[in-house]
């Protein structure tokens, strides 16, 4: 058994490296099904026997719908619980997450998203925006939804989100693509972090005598009550866009023109920067880090700066919107993405900057 | 009034099947007269007080009739989605193996939505316990066919009644849990009279005793009354539930620990 105890370097697939980050993290439960390009989370998993590392509940369950309500059940005792899928099985879960979200129970949700609508295909897309960022499921809610855009996010951000999601009780979601959960990178790992043995307040652990009973719900039927209950959902995800929004600039101190992409759209846009200054056109990118929060401010102040934006997605143009809204008609913004599960070139990132926003 | 149930009869102490547990909290009941619910909360209160184990059990309650069993119990619980009790409880259990952990669950959230969390989690052997109430009907949404309605049996959505042609037979899922490996003990009981209420009492004391012994998964069902769904008085439910139910559903014992 590897002792662990020490940061370390090694070559991983995205998905493995959640999976090793899962279990260093201090994970007290995985709950996942099988499905490409994500069913390497629960294949590492279950051969590392996190059992007998470090007593961490690893179980394949007989669909996403039970996994998202084990993750209910084990988030309701007050665990650090996660579950990951691909996008047809994400749909399953929205019932689930739209019930930890009512309850305000924290957990990690990890959509390795592929190409649809329906089974579409097995090759990365960034077409779960929507789905990831306006709630998904019914009622009013959001998720607090982190974007990888490398090997060594995708392992970060797994602690991160269960620090955000245990801060304001609230689910947290990692929004990959199958590019990113099926490359392979160098990635530093962090040393193993010891399970927690404390229990937050409101779990179900067991009424004592010293304290009232605990009760893990999303139901109100009193419409004054549930009002107010929203009332509070939505100060909690005001303070969340007010204080976690994150997100990275590159290249953004003389630039005329602005990409805003994320994930692997990031990295083609980081690319493509390089080709457009080597002809001379001066243009940055904002990588937002956090979809929700989305960088609003950075996005509006930037649109002072630049000439016009292209928001660069592999979807029909999901993101774009929230671009939109953020700069407020100030100047030209417009989408380029390719579907289906095709990945875009530099080249063409540049060519349609240049058709589509410096020409336009 | 029956004529096997008379007002002496109830007053007698060994027949004083409602009185208060200490687990029970001071809430007022939302359930109609004579339903069934209520008298199942009782007598798993009273288990859990009896047992001394309110500090270590955690229910979990179902979507239907008894979503709000957490108002009526003094014990952590957990209310889940329609049909997916079994899978809360599946990641309770492993997380906290010490505890008690129970499912109460109606006929539509168990055996319609919820029947692959219910065959899956008693397949894997979860060492739970499932409380199925059997009442043939959707109470909550107004009286619709369950699952579990019989065939000819009235309700809002087999106005002519249930024509197994065309709406499929009633489902005996009590059966098909009790041919799986991982069940441990599987019982049908019915809490319409004292004698079967201490039966019933007994079979959770029992699935709560083997729980502790990590044996796989309990699995007690109820076969009970819905007066308001089935249109009838508490009485009329009773009879009505001892002429039709019990035929097609036989109480007693379907799979029993070898002692
Ligand atoms: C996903 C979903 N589908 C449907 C419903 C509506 N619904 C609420 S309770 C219920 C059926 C309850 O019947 P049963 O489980 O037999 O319990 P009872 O009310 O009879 O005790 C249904 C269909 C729901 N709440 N959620
Ligand atoms: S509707 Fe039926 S199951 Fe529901 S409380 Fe009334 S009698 Fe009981």
């Amino acid at each position: 058994m590897k002792s662990n105890m020490e940061k370390e370097l090694r070559l991983m697939k995205g998905n493995e490296a959640i999976a090793e980050a899962a279990i260093r993290a201090g994970t007290d439960a995985y709950f996942g099904y099988p499905i490409t390009p994500q069913s390497e989370v629960l294949e590492y998993l279950t051969s590392e026997k996190p059992h007998e590392r470090t007593g961490m509940v690893v179980l394949q369950a007989e669909s996403e719908v039970a996994a998202i309500n084990m993750v209910y059940g084990g988030a309701g005792c007050g665990k650090k619980v996660m579950t990951s899928s691909s996008s047809p099985g994400i749909s399953l879960k929205q019932e689930g997450i739209s019930y930890i979200a009512g309850a305000e129970l924290p957990c990690l949700v990890i959509n390795v998203v592929r190409g649809g609508p329906g089974l579409g295909t097995i090759q990365p897309s960034q077409s779960d925006y929507f789905q990831a960022t306006k709630g998904g499921g019914h009622g009013d809610y959001k998720l607090i939804v982190l974007a990888p855009a490398s090997v060594q996010e995708m392992a970060d951000f797994v602690e991160l989100a269960f620090d955000l999601a245990f801060k304001y009780r609230n689910p947290a979601m990692i929004l990959s693509d199958g590019a990113i959960g099926q490359m392979m990178e160098k990635v530093w790992l962090k040393p193993q972090k010891e399970r927690s043995k404390e229990s937050p307040s409101w779990a179900t652990t067991g009424k004592t005598p010293d304290r009232e009973r605990n009760i893990i719900t999303s139901l109100d039927l009193d419409p004054n009550r549930q009002e107010q209950f929203n009332i509070k959902l939505q100060k909690k995800y005001h303070e969340i866009q007010e204080k976690e929004v994150r997100y990275e600039k590159f290249q953004c101190d003389d630039a005329e023109y602005l990409l805003v992409a994320y994930g692997t759209s990031s990295r083609v846009s980081q690319k493509a920067i390089q080709m457009a200054r080597d002809e001379g056109i001066k243009v940055g990118l904002l990588r937002p880090i956090t979809l929700f929060p989305f960088p609003k401010k950075e996005i509006n102040e930037l649109a002072n700066q630049v000439k016009g934006i292209l928001s660069v997605e592999m979807s029909a143009g999901q993101m774009v919107e929230d671009v939109r809204l953020a700069v407020n008609g100030k100047v030209p913004v417009e989408h380029f993405g390719r579907m289906g599960g095709i990945v875009p070139t530099a080249e063409e990132v540049v060519e349609n900057l240049k058709t589509k926003i410096i020409g336009g | 009034m029956t004529d096997n149930i008379n007002i002496q009869d109830i007053v007698k102490t060994e027949n004083l099947v409602h009185k208060k547990s200490s687990v029970m909290t001071e809430n007022t009941m939302h359930y109609c007269p004579g339903c069934g619910h209520g008298t199942t909360h009782q007598i798993v209160a009273e288990v859990i007080e009896e047992m001394g184990i309110q500090q270590d059990t955690i229910g979990i309650t179902p979507v239907g009739c008894s979503v709000l069993m957490y108002n009526y119990l003094d014990i952590d619980m957990q209310e889940a989605a329609h049909g997916r009790a079994p899978a809360l409880a599946t990641a309770i259990k492993r997380l906290l193996p010490e505890k008690f952990v129970f499912t109460y669950q109606g006929d539509g959230d168990l055996a319609a939505i919820g029947t692959a969390e219910t065959i899956h989690s008693c397949n894997r052997g979860e060492n739970i316990l499932i409380i199925f109430i059997n009442n043939g009907i959707y109470g909550m949404t107004g009286g619709q066919m369950a699952p579990t309605t019989i065939e000819g049996m009235k309700s809002s959505t087999t106005p002519y009644g249930r024509d197994v042609k065309l709406m499929g037979n009633p489902l005996k899922m009590t059966d098909i849990v009790a041919t799986l490996p991982g069940t441990y003990y599987v019982t049908r009981q019915s809490v319409h009279k004292p004698g079967n209420v201490r039966k019933t009492k007994k079979a959770i004391r029992k699935a709560f005793e083997y729980q502790k012994l990590n044996k796989g998964t309990c699995f007690i069902e109820i076969v009970s009354n819905c007066p308001s769904g089935w249109k009838m008085t508490p009485v009329e439910s009773n009879e009505w539930m001892e002429q039709n139910m019990f035929p097609f559903y036989p109480l007693g014992d379907f799979k029993v620990p070898e002692e």
